[in-house]
C-alpha cells in the first residue's frame, strides 16, 4: 500500500500569454510548486475551480506537458528519462466527454486494440480476445466490436474509453471529470465500475472533479488546488470531516446534497475569481477570505503539515496546524 | 382570482423523424403559482427542455405542438400569433439558459443587451432604461455595474455573464422565469451563489419560476414542488419534501439512490443503478415506458397506457400501477402536477 507510484516534487509549469500585437508577452503560472504523491491502490482526487491548473497538472502526469521546473517520478522512474510509450504503459487517461474522445470513424474494436498496435504487441493474433476479455470486464457486450461511437449510449462510450485506457494494464489512471457529462443513472454505473476495476487490477486513480459529493465517495486522499497549488492535501476523511483551509470549507460547503430541509448555503466567496495573469500578492486566496489575517496580503503561507498531510494558510501558522484559531 | 401564473394542461409535442413521428413529450400538465419555485427534474431526452421551450412557443418549427390549455395569469397564450407572442416574450415571462456564453451575443455590449428587451416592450427613455440596467445588474451582484454596461460578453466571466442573463431576464418584471439547467456549465461555488441570487429575487419580486435540471442537488435545496419526467411524461409530482422524503415512483426511486450523499453513503460502497436505457419515443409505446428499466414490473405494466394517480396529500400524482395498489384510488383525471 505504502509504494509510491508517482510522485511530483515541486513542479510548475507556466505558458506565455501573448497580450496583443507588438506588447510583450507575460508568463501565466498555471501550476506553481506543486507536491503530489500517489501511492499504489489510493484514490486521491484533486478538486478545484475552473482555471485553478487540474487539467495542465493532469497533463504534465500524464507526460504529454513538460514541467518547466521541478522532478517527476513514475514507478520511481524521472519521467524525462522515459520515453512516450513507457509513459503509456504505466498511466493512462479517461477523459471527461466520451462524445469526443472516441474517433467517430474507428469502430470500437480497432479503437480499443489501439494502443496494443502503439506498443507494437507481437501478437496481433490475440488482440481480438484480449479486446473481448477487457470488454467483459467494463461491461460492455462483445456485439458491439464492429460497430461505431455514433451507435452506442454516452455511458456505453465511456465504458469503451476506460476499455481502451485498461487494455494494456497500466498502474495508474487519471480520471479528468470521468461522469460530468453523463446522466445521474449512467454516472453511477460508470463509479460503480470503476471501484470495481480498482479492486481487481490494482489500480491507482487520479480523480479530476467538480462534484465533491462524486469525489467523497470515491476518494481515499484529497487535494485541494486553487490557482496553481494545492492549498490543502489530506485523506478524505479528514479533509471532509475537519477542513482547514477557508477555501475547502467553502467549496464543501457550496456541495448541494438533496435535502430539501436545507435551503441553498451561501459561500461568501464573492464572485471574482482572480485572473491568473495578475495573481493577488501574498495568499492568493486573500481577496476571497472571509478569515483574512493582516499579514496574508503580504506574505504567502508555506505548507504546515497536518496529521495526514498539509494545508498552505497562515491561520495555522503558529500552532503548527494541530489546532484551529477560532476568531 | 387564483394565484396560478401558468397552467399548462395536456401539452403534447410530437417531432416527425424518418423513421416516424417521436412523441417527445406527452400529455404533459404543470401549473406554477405566484412565488413559487416548481422543478422539472429528469435525464437528458425526456423532454424537460422541449417542454420550457413550448411554453414559450420557441420550438422548433417541425415540432407540433398541441395542448388542451396553456395560460399565463389566467389568460391563453396558446396559437395567439408570433407578433402577440413577442409581446409577452421577454416581457412577462422570460428565459434564463444553460450556456451563457451561446447566448449572449458576442458583438454588442451588456448594456445595449441589457436595455433591449425593457426598450421594445415598455416605452422608456435610453437613460431610464441605463438606470433600470445598472440597479439590477447590482441587484443581481455585480460590482462596478455602471462600467460593466460597456463591456462585451468576452470580458466577463462564465458567473458574472449568468448574472447578467438573470438581470436580463428581470428586465421587465417579468411573471414567470424558466430557467433551462441555469448552473450546470458553472463551478459549484458559483453555482450555490446563483442559486442564492434566484431564490432571493423570486421571492423580492413574488414571480413564478420553473427550474429546470438534472440536478437532485439543486432540486432537493431550491424547490417547492417537483415534476419528475422521465420518456416524455411526468411521472410523479409533489412538493420537494414528498418526492425526496418519500419517493413513489419507481424511477425517482432509484434516481435518488444513484447518487451518493456525503455522510450517508457509505464510501466506496456501490451506488444504485438503473439498468438498461431510455427507450426509444418514435412510435407509439403501450403500457408504463419505465417497464423495461424497472424492477417492479408486472405483468399489466406493459399492457395498457398508465394514468396519473392522484396520491393521499394534495398535488401528490404518481404514474405507476404499484402506487394505485397502495392508495386503493381511483385513477384521477390527468392534470395537476
Amino acid at each position: 500500500m505504502n509504494e509510491v507510484v508517482l510522485d511530483a516534487r515541486d513542479i510548475s509549469r507556466s505558458f506565455m500569454i501573448s497580450q496583443g500585437f507588438m506588447r510583450a508577452k507575460r508568463p501565466l503560472h498555471a501550476v506553481n510548486g506543486v507536491n503530489l504523491k500517489l501511492h499504489r491502490g489510493e484514490v486521491l482526487a484533486l478538486v478545484g475551480e475552473s482555471g485553478c491548473g487540474k487539467t495542465t497538472l493532469a497533463k504534465m502526469l500524464l507526460g504529454l506537458l513538460p514541467p518547466s521546473a521541478g522532478t517527476l517520478e513514475l514507478d520511481g522512474q524521472p519521467l524525462a528519462s522515459l520515453s512516450h510509450l513507457e509513459v503509456a504503459r504505466i498511466v493512462q487517461p479517461i477523459f471527461q466527454d466520451p462524445y469526443s474522445s472516441l474517433n467517430p470513424r474507428k469502430s470500437i474494436g480497432s479503437i480499443i486494440t489501439l494502443p496494443l498496435q502503439v506498443q507494437g504487441d507481437k501478437d496481433p493474433a490475440s488482440w481480438r480476445q484480449r479486446a473481448e476479455e477487457i470488454m467483459e470486464l467494463v461491461g460492455l457486450p462483445r456485439r458491439v466490436y464492429n460497430n461505431f461511437p455514433s451507435q452506442l449510449s454516452g455511458g456505453q462510450r465511456q465504458r469503451v474509453a476506460i476499455a481502451r485506457a485498461l487494455i494494456n494494464r497500466p498502474r495508474v489512471v487519471i480520471c479528468d471529470e470521468p461522469t460530468s457529462a453523463l446522466d445521474v443513472s449512467v454516472q453511477s454505473q460508470i463509479l460503480n465500475l470503476l471501484q470495481d476495476l480498482r479492486q481487481e487490477l490494482g489500480l491507482t486513480y487520479l480523480m479530476i472533479s467538480h462534484n465533491l459529493a462524486v469525489v467523497e465517495h470515491m476518494a481515499t486522499r484529497i487535494a485541494v488546488m486553487y490557482l496553481g497549488r494545492i492549498v490543502e492535501e489530506g485523506e478524505a476523511e479528514s479533509v471532509y470531516n475537519s477542513p482547514r483551509h477557508p477555501y475547502t470549507e467553502a467549496l464543501l460547503g457550496s456541495v448541494l446534497t438533496p435535502d430539501p430541509s436545507l435551503g441553498v448555503p451561501d459561500t461568501h466567496l464573492g464572485a471574482a475569481y482572480p485572473n491568473p495573469l495578475d495573481m493577488p500578492s501574498g495568499c492568493s486566496f486573500h481577496p476571497r477570505c472571509t478569515k483574512m489575517l493582516p499579514q496574508c496580503a503580504q506574505q504567502a503561507p508555506s505548507p504546515i503539515p497536518t496529521e495526514s498531510g498539509h494545508v498552505e494558510c497562515s491561520l495555522y501558522e503558529e500552532n503548527k496546524g494541530k489546532m484551529r484559531i477560532t476568531s | 382570482m387564483s394565484n396560478k401564473i401558468l397552467e399548462v394542461q395536456d401539452l403534447t409535442i410530437d417531432i416527425p423523424t424518418p423513421s416516424g413521428t417521436l412523441h417527445a413529450v406527452q400529455s404533459v400538465s404543470i401549473h406554477v403559482d405566484r412565488g413559487e419555485t416548481l422543478c422539472i427534474v429528469g435525464e437528458s431526452g425526456c423532454g424537460k427542455s422541449l417542454t420550457s421551450l413550448a411554453i414559450m412557443d420557441l420550438l422548433p418549427r417541425k415540432a407540433v405542438r398541441k395542448a388542451t390549455r396553456l395560460e399565463l395569469a389566467g389568460e391563453s397564450v396558446f396559437d395567439i400569433g408570433e407578433r402577440r407572442m413577442s409581446d409577452i416574450r421577454g416581457d412577462r415571462m422570460s428565459m434564463i439558459f444553460q450556456e451563457p456564453m451561446t447566448s449572449l451575443n458576442p458583438a454588442y455590449t451588456i448594456g445595449d443587451q441589457l436595455t433591449e428587451a425593457l426598450r421594445r416592450h415598455k416605452k422608456v427613455s435610453r437613460r431610464e432604461a441605463r438606470d433600470r440596467a445598472v440597479f439590477l445588474l447590482e441587484k443581481v451582484g455585480i460590482t462596478a455595474a455602471a462600467s460593466r454596461l460597456g463591456q462585451y460578453p468576452h470580458q466577463l466571466s462564465g458567473g458574472l455573464r449568468q448574472r447578467v442573463m438573470i438581470a436580463m431576464a428581470l428586465m421587465c418584471g417579468p411573471d414567470l422565469i424558466i430557467a433551462d439547467e441555469p448552473t450546470t456549465a458553472l463551478d459549484v461555488t458559483i453555482q450555490a451563489q446563483i442559486l442564492h441570487l434566484l431564490a432571493e429575487l423570486q421571492r423580492e419580486f413574488n414571480m413564478g419560476l420553473i427550474l429546470i435540471t438534472h440536478d437532485l442537488g439543486v432540486v432537493a435545496r431550491i424547490a417547492d414542488r417537483v415534476a419528475v419526467m422521465y420518456a416524455g411524461q411526468i411521472v410523479e409530482t409533489g412538493t420537494a419534501k414528498q418526492i425526496f422524503k418519500n419517493p413513489a415512483h419507481p424511477y425517482t426511486r432509484g434516481l435518488l439512490a444513484c447518487i451518493p450523499i456525503p455522510g450517508q453513503t457509505a464510501r466506496g460502497a456501490h451506488l444504485g443503478a438503473i439498468p438498461g436505457i431510455v427507450p426509444s419515443l418514435v412510435g407509439r409505446m403501450p403500457g408504463c415506458h419505465f417497464a423495461s428499466r424497472c424492477s417492479e414490473v408486472r405483468d399489466n405494466c406493459t399492457t395498457a397506457p398508465i394514468p396519473q394517480f392522484e396520491g393521499a396529500e394534495p398535488g401528490r400524482s404518481v404514474r405507476c400501477l404499484l402506487a394505485d395498489e397502495a392508495t386503493g384510488r381511483e385513477p384521477a383525471r390527468e392534470g395537476a402536477a
